[in-house]
């Protein structure tokens, strides 16, 4: 057979598109359910990361033991019961105008995890912040991105960052001040966090995450 | 048995982990050599997907070698690669989904691997599947070899941990010692990658060319 004739090469590259076609869209639909229940256990675990409940061996169990409700912030700042489905990416949620507050219980104590979304150096950046019951105080904080550079930016995604948030406060007066300050600038240790050095663009997307998207609380964080 | 690992197909599997290296040697793949070694963690989780597409790839291919159109062949070659990847990280994100999510773009970034277009053109098109596939395996444990010597380098000396642990202890930097700021930009990675490839020159009379 001559392989190199113009209409074997057209029925050859025609036939191979169809076969890969049917291949992946076959792939892509046999998996997609369990794939979704993997993203919204994965979304499940880093609001428990929030808490500062890492390692959980059954993620499931752990998020309707600790998260009690999942509600939505309303113009005024209270909250109602939110009706849908679970949500792991927050971004569109926020877009739609849907500001949702998970109210948890940890040890006895009402905490609240606000999701926050934002940009990094190449990408997306997202994170959740536990509040304590006074709405003032960072209980727990959570950082991820879609693709930092490893072992710079990517550190966010480290406890040793998040936890540096732990028990800073909020408010300055009746600013948001909570933020991310260049590596060894800290002045204000109550709310500054030291920044990770040669991660600067990332550090300073997270800074304005957690400016824009907690000022969008506002309201019900200052709501007693 | 035997015939399957004959002293060809060893050599097949084996020269690139030595002297045919695709790093070192055949200079192939330095791009995400660049991108995914500042730490070691990605790079062997890198070196792993690599070596599984590299070997895939090369089977299918030399299954196809024998009807594939001369003058569309490169075309082929990349949907077979990108099939391959995508299936990969569709299996991936639905059974290993804590992996997928570390290797992100990586995976992706797979697709322009040289390594595997290069392997592709020059072994795979004219062999039989299964030294292709050997031949895969070979040359992706040759390119892992080199990442994760490189990703070592950069990680212990750029952060002082390897694999995200802390390995120089704190009564270092105490005294003094300070990590090397330098080791986790790029352009550390070629310099690195060149000193491997000086050391393996300078050893190997075979690699030298002849001065004359």
């Amino acid at each position: 057979m001559n392989t190199n004739s113009n209409s074997y090469t057209i029925l050859y590259a025609s036939v191979m598109v169809i076969v890969v076609a049917f291949l992946l869209a076959f792939v892509s639909s046999s998996l997609k359910d369990i794939q979704n229940a993997n993203v919204e256990l994965d979304g499940k675990k880093q609001i428990l990361a929030a808490l500062n409940l890492r390692n959980s061996s059954d993620v499931a169990a752990d998020y309707t033991k600790f998260v009690k409700q999942d509600q939505l912030m309303q113009a005024d700042g209270t909250l109602v019961a939110y009706e849908g489905v679970f949500q792991s990416s927050y971004k569109e949620e926020m877009d739609a105008n849907r500001f949702h507050v998970f109210v948890c219980e940890v040890e006895g104590a009402t905490k609240y995890v606000l999701p926050v979304c934002g940009a990094g150096l190449w990408g997306p950046i997202w994170g959740y912040v536990a509040l304590n019951e006074d709405k003032t105080t960072v209980y727990g904080a959570y950082f991820s991105h879609k693709g930092e550079t490893p072992g710079l930016g990517a550190d966010i995604a480290t406890e040793k960052f998040q936890d540096q948030f732990i028990n800073k406060e909020v408010f300055n007066g009746d600013e948001i001040a909570l933020t991310v300050v260049k590596n060894g600038k800290v002045v204000h240790d109550h709310y500054e966090v030291d920044g990770i050095s040669g991660g600067t663009i990332t550090s300073v997307g997270v800074a304005h995450m957690l400016r824009d998207c907690l000022g969008v609380y506002a309201k019900f964080l200052t709501n007693k | 048995m035997s015939a399957l690992f004959s002293k060809k197909n060893r050599e097949v599997l084996l020269t690139p982990l030595g002297l045919n290296n695709p790093v070192t040697t055949q200079v192939l793949g330095i791009c995400s050599a660049l991108a995914v070694t500042v730490q070691l963690e990605p790079a062997v989780v890198m070196s792993l997907s690599v070596v599984i597409i590299t070997a895939l790839s090369n089977f299918v291919i030399s299954l196809m070698r024998n009807t594939v159109p001369n003058r569309i062949r490169i075309i082929v070659q990349l949907v077979v690669v990108a099939t391959l990847v995508t299936i990969v990280s569709e299996v991936l994100k639905a059974f290993a989904y804590d992996v997928s999510v570390q290797l992100s773009v990586y995976i992706g970034l797979i697709i322009t691997n040289c390594i595997l277009m290069g392997r592709l053109e020059a072994f795979a098109m004219m062999n039989r599947p299964w030294e292709s596939f050997l031949d895969g395996i070979g040359n992706g444990l040759g390119y892992a070899k080199i990442l994760i010597m490189v990703a070592f380098f950069r990680e212990l000396l750029g952060a002082g941990s390897l694999f995200g642990h802390q390995i120089i202890p704190q009564a270092m930097y105490d005294a003094g010692y300070m990590n090397n700021g330098m080791m986790l930009m790029p352009p550390m990675a070629l310099i690195l990658c060149a000193c491997i490839i000086w050391y393996e020159r300078a050893k190997n009379k075979e690699l030298q060319e002849s001065s004359n």
